[in-house]
């Protein structure tokens, strides 16, 4: 079966449906269709690790735009099918329903599956990640019926699913492999907080401890055999989480010959190394300005909708470079946290305000400039952030940790 | 709960049937308005929801909390009637509310 779309975009999440909705809201007139393994028309995927997965928010409410609205924007949607071959030069991609659409422009957004273990027992039923809605329906599924909850990795993942599960009364552990939990994208006054945060609420975080072997019963999970500096002990586990990171999912990009090690390599107007291929989201590889121009993945919505708009512009003939500001947000109990600007690679550490209080920001300099903001309870420092990041400035650094002076005062003074 | 006015940026109004419970951002995204991005799907952490709430239903509202009032004071089009309506739930007393979505950033 063959058909032909101007713009096919490869994915549904929010670089996917980012695009589609971003060329209609540029008056692009051409034909729009997404292809997806989801079977779900797009959905916000951060619900997924909070409110979703609580059962606070329902699956309606989650929804992107209701269904009526794909076809009201002429955006068809291809789902619970994947690409699983490119041929760049015809212009044609291959389906898993044997289905061959052509294409003008191809965008590739597919982001990334969740990592899985490969240990004894990571085969045993009971053994989830949080990626797909599919995943957390799961979850949801038997929420009821599990007492002791073990998550694997500390990331924002692994932590926002403890948060979840020891709020509906669980027994939490959380198993850490590094010293620190979210080492990979804050410092260390910030891992220390959440640490604090969760293990007042009874979870039981776990660092320098990774699993040796998953032990289950009638197929099951049961247990988790965790090797720690202390060495070997055994937690019980009637369901495990796993939230070790993503791996992109680019292969029939780079099986066509795209350039990329990490992801699709992009370049600044998001083309892959192949004509009329485009990639953006969690699996596009690019140079960010806000990383000292290194090439990186951004997992976020931010990147996701902004290179959306990127793509959008450069097929409307309209391009111009992808250079947004960076920022994130993760929410656990009652913590709100909001990130603004990259904090990798940062010198310096300046504390604004008490984290025993719960309202702080830390903010990362390098270089003494100002690099980017972690915001605990602090929406009126992250605000600010942006701004104070791209002035570049050399601020006191005792004027920085002053809750008692706004960061509007502090740049307006200098 | 079955009327709420929405009035486009290019000065359409639309006259929606929301679902009580709802917030007015699930409802102007149900009802098939794509202006606002609402990037962070509700959880006020930004500021890509903002709409202009009409005076005679400002008290009918709950006040807006200390995150909504620092997140909105970053937007160069904050008026004394902005709010994030993913913050407004809609109830019955809110019956007829009329918005104005507010100038993208």
């Amino acid at each position: 079966m063959q058909c032909k779309v101007d713009v096919l975009i490869v994915g549904s999440g929010h670089a996917g449906a980012g695009v589609a909705l971003a060329l209609r809201r540029r008056k692009f007139v051409g034909t729009v269709a997404i292809v997806s393994e989801d079977p779900s028309p797009p959905y916000d995927r951060p619900a997924l690790s909070k409110d979703y997965l609580a059962g606070k928010r329902s699956l309606q409410q989650i929804m992107v735009r209701p269904l009526s609205g794909w076809a009201d924007n002429r955006i068809s949607l291809f789902l619970g099918e994947s690409v699983v071959r490119v041929d760049p030069w015809r212009r044609i991609v291959a389906t898993s329903d044997k289905r061959e659409i052509s294409y003008e422009t191809l965008v590739w957004a597919t982001g990334g599956r969740a990592r899985t273990l490969t240990c004894p027992g990571s085969t045993l039923q009971g053994i989830a990640t949080i990626r797909s809605l599919a995943d957390v329906e799961f979850l949801r599924g038997c929420i009821d019926r599990v007492k002791d909850v073990v998550v694997v990795g500390g990331g924002y993942i692994g932590l926002e699913a403890a948060a979840v599960f020891s709020t509906l009364g669980k027994v939490v552990t959380v198993l850490e492999s590094g010293n620190r939990v979210l080492a990979r994208v804050c410092g260390v006054t910030l891992s220390r907080f959440y640490e604090e945060e969760h293990r007042a609420r009874g979870v039981d975080i776990r660092l320098s401890s990774s699993v040796e072997a998953f032990e289950g019963g009638n197929g099951w999970v049961s247990g988790v055999r965790v090797s720690s500096p202390e060495g070997f002990v055994a937690i019980p586990a009637d369901i495990v989480i796993v939230g070790i990171g993503i791996e992109p999912s680019v292969s029939p990009l780079l099986e066509a010959g795209a350039k990329g090690t990490n992801g699709v390599a992009v370049d600044a107007l998001c083309r892959t190394s192949l004509p009329n291929v485009y990639g953006v989201g969690d699996c596009a590889e690019h140079a960010n300005f806000f990383a000292e121009g290194q090439a990186i993945r951004l997992e976020s919505v931010q990147n996701a909708t902004d290179m959306a708009d990127t793509v959008a512009k450069a097929i409307s003939a309209d391009p111009a470079p992808y250079c947004a500001m960076p920022w994130f947000w993760s929410n656990q109990y009652d913590i709100r946290l909001q990130t603004v600007g990259l904090s990798r690679g940062f010198e310096e550490e300046i504390i604004r305000g008490d984290p025993r209080e719960g309202r702080f920001s830390v903010i990362y300099r390098r270089n003494q400039r100002v690099i980017a903001l972690d915001c605990v309870n602090a929406a009126r420092d992250f605000v600010c952030g942006k701004e104070l990041i791209l002035s570049n400035g050399v601020f006191s650094p005792a004027a920085l940790a002053d809750r008692a002076v706004s960061l509007r005062e502090v740049m307006n003074n200098t | 709960m079955a009327l709420l006015v929405v009035t486009t940026r290019d000065g359409e109004v639309h006259r929606l049937n929301p679902t009580l419970g709802q917030s007015v951002m699930q409802a102007i995204r149900d009802g098939g308005i794509d202006e606002i991005r609402a990037l962070c799907g509700g959880a006020c952490a930004c500021a890509t929801c903002h709409v202009y709430v009409d005076a005679a239903f400002a008290d009918r509202l709950g006040a807006p909390a200390p995150d909504e009032i620092d997140l909105l004071d970053s937007s160069s089009y904050r008026t004394k009637a902005s709010r994030l309506a993913c913050q407004l739930a809609l109830s019955n007393e809110l019956d007829g509310l009329a918005v104005a979505i507010a100038p993208e950033e």
